[in-house]
């Protein structure tokens, strides 16, 4: 985000894209493995250790606030000497977009700031003062976490993201500002961590430290749930989703987090099982995510960024694309109780050359839209019902800003499944990697 | 006749298909009679079904008023054999492209003679559409049915009553089909159907059935997406692009993600994740194949993985595809099955129907036609006049046919009686009547076709001379030649067209076609003939056999069963002694045969095995007339009878080369009868009994017998199966595993493949198995 120059062959503001890390490798990780490898851990956690305590704590599900952890956590050399240098990120490195957490420590000292070496202050003060970085990297500023403690310090927790394609000038702008001096560690995740890690190393002199995306995914949903959401609630649902009058955004309180499916929108989708901190599973996943919304509708409506995608389809008519049951039978599908407005063939009304001259690039956009979605909420269905588990978290940046979709997958969800089902939602949907990449950093189980 | 209905094609617009002459009798067959129309009207084809009778010429043999003194007179044949008309039922499926609709049907009403018919069942999407022109030009009123209800009763009937319906498509193997045997429980399954959304449906009896989800990502998107993105209208032309285009170009694969630090991870760099995600760009260009296949993927991947998800969620691993968007497009059956592989892991089996096209028609028509219950006959599929697998599919077949989608014919005919399993089967479910598949034994196929293209001269000969009264005989006969050689090349370039390619189907598809040209039984006079000669030697035949000492003499039994196989007249190597040497006799055969040991030789253990107790029943499969059956089987079953096993003697009920027939054995049998006691109170006491098997092949499917010949084989406990013959014993059931002693025996006439079993011509097969614990 270095001084303009990130981002620099791009000129359009704000060319985010959909979609979050995790999803990358939709349709290609080995259940079993990742079921043995959580297992392995929590045979090694039961090793004594200081983080027995923290664990507790986040059992305990403390309220949002720094101040109830920090009276929990213990304070002193011991960890002091273990705690990281500054400056602490967690960086997750998706197919489309980069999610950057950077913890701004609000409780240095004098004595402190004299001793900052300049690159670190440089650092801070550009993050923390901008709230855009060259033409792509963007903070979000509403999703920040004020008053945060982690190990042991009181800071601010900041959510920056910028599209993929640009990783080359950030990993320039590290070499610029002599990252590598401050001896820091970069955890990262997300399958960039893995394409760039050469590039960081050959350009930047940094050694990336490499983290499982699936863990740090979980870890990083289940803390920022356990902070809260500056005193609100972390995790939401919608009630009357299909009705626009009386749709209501209300907060949910994820007591009970387990079983839960989680469902991670990035590119592609991601589908995980989780029984407990610790023992999760993949249970499937698939290519139709948010790379295929966005990378649909730029080559149907010649849109450049996914707002704008969005902001087409929310314009829209979707039936005028989609055939729908009543289509068809002039009603509802009696036989299969089918209601006439299901759609029965996504884009089914495309196969006639009248109907496509008829149809705007909006009503493309929308129909777009509610085809990836209704699948991604079909899928989840179905492997809640296989799992046997009834609340589906839906997260990724597919989600950013797009309550169209989160509305559909709250009504498809509860409609299908006869009310067995309820859709939920996490307000910092896309950055929970990240957040568990920094968590590793600072070694908070 | 493609050809025809091709000349307007590429610009070709409505008018010039509705000026396109029909050749009429070669698709729309029997319409004199037809009745109990159906039609099932697609997005682009139509397939049309009716019910009708065909009329050909059987021949019949009835003994003379008095046998008994008859057989003793040198010059008389030992019965008469009369040419009678007899009707079969028939159902007819066509399918044809929707433009051709107003010629078809005018077609159909101008040779429409029946009268009785006055409703149409009508499915499909199109039915609406069409209401008023079919009401209009056929006079008949349209009857909506249910297009699921339609499709699952067609697939019932299908998977019910065509041998190797279903198959699996394996993308690297050659042929790329592999078809599967009927499953004696067709239920429970899951079909998948992908027309424009995906239904999909658990079937679990013949009348129960649930839709349990669906989807709307289907052949329509595929088919509205595509044409937005590729400016391309037409569905095939899609197919076509798709099949020429780089997924990778659009596609962000996980190689895109991790760069090459995939292969450390143990993942594969070319799998997707995420479909069109690199096209979330403004400033490139996509190319209309790259886009197209991109789609076909994302489309078949997300259809692939919901089916799974259903078929774990209700436990079924069967799980069959059909739709616009599968049927006949290998493109299609290829991304669905590695799909369903790669989401369950090879737990899930796609599988596809060789007739899925016609399942609505089928389904259509049998809802219309409950009042005939065409559920309680079995029926089978007509070789000679179906069209095939892939007939009409331009990827596989750019010669036969310029466009997709022409004509294409389903016949059935209805069997006289049901057809099931041979109670006796060790495992009724993994029995496979053949003992080569040809489709996969490239050499064996080039053989066999090359050996039935050589023989084709001499069967044409043999059905001119069988009807020297009949003008036009020689006319037929030169069609028939046409027919089965054209059989023959298509089945040369596509082994797969009626399902796995065997020396049985190459047998049976050259009786359809020389019934479909009226010779059903072009050897009548040969049998006849060879029956009367052989009944005359029977007597000196036992009387020798009942001077032989005990040993000695159930050695010249089987030495005289052996010899007996050796007239026969399907195989070349023997028809050309016969044609030459009219004195060839009994003897003559016996010195033909192989000295022991034989090729295959468990008598010694038949022997010690006789030595004991008597069996209680033995079912016997027969095979040729004269003097198989007569000098080789009849004293065979009379030391059996002799020894105290009840004897059930089982012939083909229709004819096939010279193969003895129900009606013959029944007046052999009172022939022999009349000569000797034995055989003459065996009848009488009900311990031997003639039946029929219910087939009218010169080979042998265990699963597909009469079902009176199953409710006597356990009414009696039958514990002895012997099967005689080459067609019988060796191309089939060389393998087969039955749950009682078996006795499988025959004569190899075809020097190839004695060789290829090791032996040379003539070799003798008896394989005597008794079943392990």
């Amino acid at each position: 985000m270095g001084a303009g120059r990130l981002g620099a062959p791009m000129e359009r503001q704000g060319r985010a894209a959909a979609a979050s890390a995790a999803a990358g490798e939709s349709v290609s990780l080995d259940v079993e493995t990742r079921r043995r490898e959580p297992l392995r851990r929590r045979a090694n956690s039961a090793v004594p250790s200081a983080s027995g305590a923290a664990e507790g704590v986040r059992r305990e599900r403390p309220g949002s606030l720094s101040g109830t952890a920090s009276t929990v956590r213990p304070r002193g050399e011991g960890l002091r000497k273990r705690r990281p240098l500054f400056p602490w990120f967690g960086l997750d490195i998706g197919g489309t977009l980069v999610k950057l957490v950077y913890f701004e420590p609000k409780d240095i000292t004098a004595e402190e700031e004299k001793e900052e070496v300049e690159s670190l202050k440089s650092i801070r003060k550009y993050l923390t003062s901008n709230v855009a970085y060259g033409s792509t990297g963007i903070r979000d500023v509403h999703l920040e976490l004020k008053d945060l403690t982690l190990c042991g310090r009181k800071g601010n927790l900041h959510f920056i993201r910028f599209p993929t394609h640009d990783m080359p000038a950030f990993i320039q702008m590290g070499k610029d500002k002599n990252f590598s001096s401050l001896h820091t560690v970069f955890c990262a995740t997300g399958g960039g961590s893995y394409k760039f890690e050469q590039d960081f190393l050959t350009i930047g002199d940094l050694q990336l430290h490499k983290l499982d995306e699936l863990d740090c995914l979980i870890k990083g949903i289940l803390y920022i749930d356990s902070v809260g959401f500056n005193g609100r609630s972390q995790c939401y649902y919608f009630e009357n989703p299909a009705d626009s009058e009386k749709c209501q955004k209300l907060p949910f309180d994820l007591k009970n987090p387990y079983p839960l499916l989680l469902v991670n929108i990035g590119s592609g989708v991601s589908i995980l099982a989780v029984y407990s901190k610790d023992n999760y599973k993949r249970v499937t996943g698939t290519s139709l995510g948010g790379g295929t919304f966005f990378g649909l509708c730029c080559l149907l409506t010649g849109c450049s960024t996914f707002e704008e995608a969005l902001e087409m389809a929310s314009r829209g008519d979707s039936t005028k694309v989609d055939k729908l049951v009543r289509d068809i039978y002039g009603g509802d599908y009696e036989r299969f109780g089918l209601p006439g407005w299901a759609v029965a063939s996504s884009f089914g009304n495309m196969m006639s050359k009248e109907k496509r001259e008829a149809a705007s690039k909006e009503d493309l956009a929308r129909a777009t839209l509610i085809t990836i979605t209704n699948n991604i909420g079909s899928i989840a269905r179905m492997c809640a019902l296989n799992e046997n588990i009834n609340q589906v978290v839906f997260v990724g940046n597919f989600l950013r800003v797009n309550t169209i979709a989160m509305r559909l997958l709250a009504y498809a969800l509860d409609y299908w499944s006869k009310g067995q089902l309820k859709a939920l939602f996490s307000e910092h949907e896309g950055y929970f990697g990240a957040v568990g990449a920094l968590l590793e950093l600072l070694k908070i189980p | 006749m493609a050809e025809r209905g091709a000349s307007g094609g590429g610009s070709g617009g409505d008018s010039l298909d509705k000026s396109i002459t029909l050749p009429p009798d070669e698709i729309f067959r029997n319409l004199e009679n037809a009745k109990r129309f159906a039609i099932d009207i697609g997005g682009s084809l139509t397939k049309l079904a009716y019910y009708s009778t065909v009329q050909h010429k059987v021949a019949k043999v009835r003994s003379f008023d008095h046998p008994g003194k008859d057989v003793e007179q040198d010059h008389e044949p030992p019965y008469e054999i009369s040419v009678q008309e007899e009707i079969t039922a028939r159902l007819h499926f066509i399918k044809f492209e929707n433009t051709y609709m107003e010629a078809c049907l005018d077609f159909i009403r101008d040779h429409l003679v029946n009268t009785e018919t006055k409703v149409i069942q009508a499915t499909g999407g199109g039915a609406y559409k069409f209401k008023d022109l079919i009401e209009e030009k056929l006079r008949l009123k349209v009857d909506k049915e249910d297009v699921m209800t339609c499709l699952i009763k067609g697939c019932n009937f299908v998977l019910k009553n065509i041998p190797h319906e279903a198959f699996m498509y394996q993308k690297d193997s050659d042929p790329e089909f592999r078809f599967q045997t009927n499953h004696p429980n067709i239920f429970p399954y899951l079909l998948v159907n992908i027309g424009s959304g995906v239904s999909i449906v658990k079937v679990e009896t013949e009348d129960r059935f649930e839709w349990i989800g669906g989807s709307s990502i289907g052949g329509g998107t595929f088919w509205g997406l595509g044409a937005l993105l590729t400016k391309t209208k037409k569905f095939d032309e899609l197919l076509q692009l798709a099949s020429r285009g780089r997924h990778a170009n659009v596609d962000m694969l996980v190689q895109d993600i991790y760069g090459g630090a995939h292969q450390t991870l143990g993942l594969s760099g070319n799998l997707i994740a995420s479909s069109f995600g690199k096209s979330a760009t403004a400033d490139r260009e996509f190319s209309k194949e790259d886009m197209a296949k991109s789609l076909l993927h994302m489309i078949s991947n997300d259809i692939g993985q919901l089916a799974c998800l259903y078929a774990k969620l209700h436990g079924l691993d069967r799980v069959y595809f059909g739709g616009f968007f599968i049927r006949g497009h290998p493109v299609t059956m290829r991304t669905i099955t590695y799909s369903i592989n790669f989401f369950s892991k090879g737990e899930v089996q796609a599988l596809f129907l060789r007739h899925e096209g016609y399942l609505g028609a089928i389904g259509a028509f049998l809802k219309g036609a409950e009042q005939d219950s065409p559920n309680q006959y079995s029926w089978g599929e007509n070789y000679a006049a179906s069209s095939g697998l892939m007939s009409t599919s331009p990827e596989l077949c750019p010669t036969q046919r310029a466009r997709s989608g022409t004509f294409d014919l389903l016949e059935m005919d209805r069997l006289e009686r049901p057809l099931v399993n041979l109670p006796l089967l060790l495992d009724p479910s993994s029995y496979v009547p053949d003992t080569v598949d040809l489709t996969d034994d490239a050499l064996a196929r080039q053989y066999w076709l090359t050996c039935f293209e050589e023989a084709l001269d001499g069967v044409v000969k043999r059905a001119v001379a069988s009807q020297p009264e009949s003008i036009d005989a020689a006319e037929r006969a030169e069609k028939f030649r046409q027919k089965y050689w054209s059989k023959l090349q298509t089945l040369r370039h596509q082994p797969f067209a009626y399902g796995t390619l065997t020396v049985r189907s190459l047998l049976d598809t050259r009786e359809h076609c020389l019934n479909e040209f009226n010779f059903p039984d072009p050897y009548s006079k040969v049998k006849q003939k060879e029956n009367g000669l052989a009944l005359k030697c029977f007597q000196s035949v036992t009387r020798s056999l009942d001077s032989l000492g005990w040993e000695e003499r159930q050695l010249a039994l089987v030495k005289g069963l052996l010899a007996g196989n050796v007239f026969d007249w399907g195989a070349k190597a023997v028809s050309d002694v016969l044609e030459s040497d009219p004195q060839f006799g009994f003897e003559e055969a016996k010195r033909k045969l192989q000295e022991r040991p034989w090729l295959v030789d468990s008598y010694t253990k038949w022997l010690q095995r006789l030595k004991g107790p008597p069996h209680k029943c033995a079912l016997i499969f027969a095979d040729n007339s004269g003097i198989d059956i007569i000098l080789g089987v009849f004293p065979f079953v009379r030391e059996l009878l002799f020894r105290g096993t009840e004897v059930i003697l089982a012939c083909n009920s229709g004819p096939a080369l010279n193969d003895v027939t129900y009606s013959e054995s029944l007046i052999v049998a009172e022939h022999i009868a009349a000569m000797d006691p034995i055989i003459c109170s065996a009848l009488r006491e009900d311990r031997l009994l003639l039946v029929q098997t219910g087939s009218s092949s010169p080979c042998l499917d265990l699963s597909r017998l009469d079902k009176g010949l199953a409710v006597l084989v356990r009414e009696r406990g039958a514990d002895l199966v012997v099967i005689e013959g080459m067609g019988r014993a060796i191309h089939t059931n060389y393998h087969a595993l039955l749950c009682c002693e078996s006795l499988k025996l025959a004569v190899v006439k075809n020097a190839w493949l004695a060789e290829r079993l090791g032996g040379q011509l003539f070799s003798v097969i008896f394989k005597y198995e008794v079943p392990t614990e």
